[in-house]
């Protein structure tokens, strides 16, 4: 009986807060600036507050990169409903968002009011040319593995010409393409031999370097 | 009331459609908002996405003005949470049922197709934008110089695009002081 209330205590004493919950999302997601979100996450989450360790971190981005939408925010789902469920998940997407909508939202404003202003025309057009550089270096590395691959290659520049080239409406690249990748990898092709599967787990390894060495 | 149904579906599509995270669904964002709805110039398109990188968080909360933009705080609201919700609720689920087919064979099927999906898709968005913002030699030497940065070595992106856009402001002026007329 002392037994059962003294395991209810430790277990409700190992609860993360809900506050505390927020008030770490809220920081990384205030001082994220220019992309970068994960990595500050992994910080937090790992590193400071030891809420989960480097393997469950990873599988929380295999599920966030494999699921439509931004990787930050379905990581803050995984992460906050691990620790407290839904609550968790609803307080840790509230935190990371929060001070991007403030900002986005006053930002919005002032570019409403000076919309003809020629400077912040000019100031926002070399910010887009800037971040053209960016995703260039996030998307190769990202891609790292896939463009040295010659079928991966072939899916990428499939992918891109439809998109960009031939502007097939998204939902139709998903099914067709998507779904032709998907069965090029089917459990049992070949694609998939055993040398495949020990490089995926150095590949883990690498990766964990990879958002280590991030900030 | 139409707007504000048409903002919804449309941004709940495009959240359904992000397979490979913000970027991968621009072009797609663009063709809907742009020439679809008429809901943004282009030029405010790519206004809208610069404001979204410079602000902290997800650059994707860029969103959240071409709501505001047509219909006020409300279409704000409304647009972000047909553009996030739907994502949140999916990712929920699927790390419920993550311990059912966290082994099975068909996962990784997904996860190994899918990724060079993803990488293809951000190629494009990166191209959606690269068509908006780069017309003449100094977008095209911003472009060029902060990607060869970032291939050298790690900097903190969010320095490199604001000296991309004080570069844009800046550099007619200078040249001009510097070259013979």
């Amino acid at each position: 009986m002392n037994d059962a209330i003294a395991a209810a205590e430790a277990e409700s004493a190992a609860l993360v807060p809900l506050i505390t919950i927020f008030w770490t999302f809220l920081t990384a997601g205030a001082i994220s600036f220019g992309g970068g979100v994960v990595a500050y996450l992994r910080e937090y989450t790992v590193s400071d507050t030891k809420w989960l360790d480097d393997e469950a971190f990873l599988d929380a981005l295999e599920i966030s990169q494999t699921l439509p939408g931004l990787n930050a925010i379905n990581m803050s789902v995984i992460i906050g409903d691990n620790l407290r469920g839904i609550p968790g998940a609803l307080v840790a997407v509230a935190g990371l968002v929060l001070p991007g909508v403030i900002i986005i939202m006053g930002l919005g404003a002032v570019w409403q009011e000076e919309s003809h202003n020629p400077q912040v025309k000019m100031f926002l057009t070399g910010v887009a040319a800037a971040a053209v550089g960016l995703l260039s270096t996030v998307t190769l590395q990202l891609g790292h593995k896939q463009f040295v691959k010659p079928l991966d290659l072939a899916i990428i520049v499939a992918t891109f010409v439809a998109v960009s080239i031939l502007r097939i409406p998204l939902y139709i690249v998903l099914l067709v393409i998507g779904t032709t990748a998907i069965l090029l990898y089917r459990p049992g092709a070949s694609h998939e031999s055993l040398e495949e599967r020990t490089r995926h787990l150095r590949e883990r390894l690498r990766h964990r370097r990879y958002i280590g060495l991030r900030h | 009331m139409a707007k504000l149904f048409n903002l919804t579906w449309v941004f709940m599509l495009l959240a359904i459609l992000a397979v490979g995270g913000g970027t991968a669904v621009l072009p797609a964002m663009q063709h809907m908002t742009v020439d679809q709805f008429h809901w943004v110039t282009k030029s405010q398109f790519r206004d809208i996405y610069s404001l979204g990188q410079v602000a902290p968080g997800p650059n994707m909360l860029m969103v959240l003005l071409i709501g505001q933009k047509m219909a006020g705080a409300l279409g704000a609201l409304v647009v972000g949470l047909a553009f996030f919700l739907p994502d949140c609720i999916l990712t929920l689920v699927a790390n419920r049922l993550w311990v059912h087919f966290k082994d099975s064979p068909w996962r990784r099927a997904v996860q190994h197709g899918m990724a060079p999906v993803a990488i293809g898709l951000m190629l494009a968005g990166t191209y959606a934008i690269a068509r908006l913002s780069i017309f003449n030699l100094t977008s095209m030497l911003i472009a060029g110089s902060i990607f060869a940065l970032l291939m050298w070595r790690h900097i903190n992106p969010a320095l490199l695009v604001l000296a991309g856009g004080l570069t844009y402001v800046l550099l007619p002026h200078v040249l001009q002081h510097l070259l013979p007329h």
